[in-house]
């Protein structure tokens, strides 16, 4: 969707008429854009008072967007058209070497497919984020997503700036506003776009729940958080079909004692444990 | 020598009397390097390009954590997720072309007497012990650590740790999704054979594991050689 205006319409010839232009092209919206403040997101989540928003974006398709968010947030990714794919990394913003450790996520909980009630694990025995709702409960933890190789194979192109992005092309941007490059990007999980283990261990395409289903999260550190907005690697479509990606964010608290999802199991609750345990003597 | 008597709570190392057997290279060729790493050692080589690493399972059923490197650019390193999905399975076995973070082929699986070896399951280490069977195994060693130092012997260090690979580990995925490390489908003396692509870093850890049968609760030497195929 171009919101251009011709050529002709532009007066630019003389700084202030630049400026006079340039300011005439603000206010407008687009489908897929960041809402600022975050409260004026026209896609704000029922039953959440915009106020609390401290996130309000749509994700392009072929899109990427990361945000560091304080301990407690709670996010939301929503899927409107069931062609999302939300590819996902985390970090401790405090030291992002402590970041999403994808084996970990599937062995500690003895499970490896994502649903509401898995922890995002990091490599140091400790909670990045809990999944606390899920009402697509289609999500793959084995692929990662697409490199330039796997997209100029696939589509015959891979460029960021082009119609089918790879997703680790977005990924190691998003990564490198926050300082960080190509050895600090691990595997990455998605969300949307499920993929199951058959019994000879043959990863079949489960594809989308279909439209209207969210996810959310809780950030049980100060999180940075990566999202690319990119066809799944194994989606079987010839075209690069990919929906926008709502995602949301409102204050929060972390996962404590008291609530039910602590100690459904003992491998979870000592990873609350070792990550309150950092986070009380960090001050956090 | 005087035998020196420490308080130091050392992991388990093989039980007297356990079978084992070195073997030798899957592949015959010129060897160009040949170790044996004790058990709950790290190891580390580079393998050049066409030449092929077999690994000896010396006492059966002992991990083998694996991570690789392009030797002359860290920043591309084994990818789990790249290579199950260029083979499109969730396990890893003869043919399978063990990739990069950018797709490209870092080693190929060319010679394997086991059924299959796991690369969902990562690494153990101190932390993940903890929530895996409680804070009174915080003081064993892990795997992690053992790559941590290994790494660090190649100016890498915890940025460069990812989801690797275990030779002779059994992690099934069930079909509700259910996955675990289960007891091991490898026994002493068996082998896998991996030929580099391109001039490989390997970094192996001897898993020093005493709480899964991941090393059948007995912790075994391992047996790398390299060979140039003739
Ligand atoms: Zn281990």
């Amino acid at each position: 969707m171009a919101l251009s205006v011709p050529r002709d319409q532009h007066t630019t010839d003389t700084v202030l008429n630049a400026r006079s232009d340039a300011r005439a092209q603000g206010g407008q919206s687009t489908e897929w854009m960041p809402h600022l403040p975050a409260s004026s997101s026209p896609f704000a989540p029922a039953g959440i008072d915009p106020a609390a928003l401290v996130w309000g974006e749509v994700v392009a398709p072929g899109g990427y967007t990361h945000k560091v968010v304080a301990r407690g947030t709670r996010i939301r990714f929503d899927d409107p058209t069931g062609n999302a794919c939300a590819t996902l990394v985390v970090y401790n913003a405090l030291e992002p070497v402590e970041r999403l450790n994808v084996a970990d996520t599937q062995k500690i909980p003895w499970q490896a497919y994502l649903g509401a009630g898995h922890p995002l694990l990091s490599g140091d025995g400790r909670v990045l984020a809990s999944i606390v709702a899920d009402t697509s409960g289609r999500h793959d933890a084995f692929c990662g997503t697409s490199t330039d190789m796997w997209n100029e194979r696939k589509y015959g192109d891979s460029r960021s700036e082009g119609p089918t992005p790879s997703g680790r092309g977005l990924l190691v941007k998003a990564a490198a506003k926050h300082g960080l490059g190509r050895r600090d990007l691990p595997p990455s999980i998605s969300f949307f776009q499920g993929v199951r283990v058959e019994s000879d261990g043959k990863l079949g395409w489960q594809g989308s729940a279909g439209a209207r289903t969210y996810v959310e999260l809780v950030a049980e550190l100060p999180l940075l958080v990566l999202v690319a907005n990119v066809a799944h690697p194994l989606d079987p479509r010839t075209d690069y079909v990919v929906g926008p990606l709502h995602v949301h964010a409102w204050r929060g608290r972390p996962t404590g004692p008291a609530d039910a999802r602590f100690g459904t199991a003992p491998e979870l609750e000592r990873a609350y444990l070792n990550t309150i345990d950092y986070a009380d003597a960090r001050g956090l | 020598m005087t035998m020196i008597r420490s308080t130091v709570p050392v992991g388990a190392s093989f039980a007297d009397g356990s079978e084992l057997d070195w073997a030798q290279s899957l592949v015959p060729g010129l060897v160009v390097l040949d170790a044996r790493v004790p058990p709950n050692a790290p190891w580390s080589g580079v393998v050049a390009a066409g030449q092929v690493l077999t690994i000896v399972d010396v006492g059966g059923n002992q991990s083998g954590d694996c991570l690789m490197y392009n030797a002359a650019d860290h920043d591309e390193r084994y990818s789990a997720p790249d290579t199950l999905t260029w083979e499109q399975n969730a396990y890893v076995s003869t043919g399978t072309v063990l990739r990069s973070n950018e797709g490209r082929p870092l080693m190929t699986v060319i010679g394997n007497e086991i059924d299959r070896h796991d690369t969902i399951g990562g690494a153990c280490g101190k932390e993940s012990n903890t929530l895996r069977y409680g804070h009174h195994v915080m003081y064993h060693h892990g795997c992690r650590e053992n790559f941590l130092a290994e790494a660090s012997r190649h100016g890498l260090g915890v940025r460069d740790l990812v989801s690797n690979l275990n030779w002779f580990m059994n992690v099934p995925v069930e079909a509700d999704g259910a996955l675990g490390i289960v007891d091991g489908l490898s026994a002493p003396g068996r082998r896998v054979a991996v030929r580099a692509e391109m001039d490989v870093l390997v970094l192996v850890s001897n898993c020093p594991q005493m709480n899964n049968p991941c090393n059948d609760f007995n912790p075994t030497p391992l047996r790398m050689i390299v060979v140039e195929p003739s």
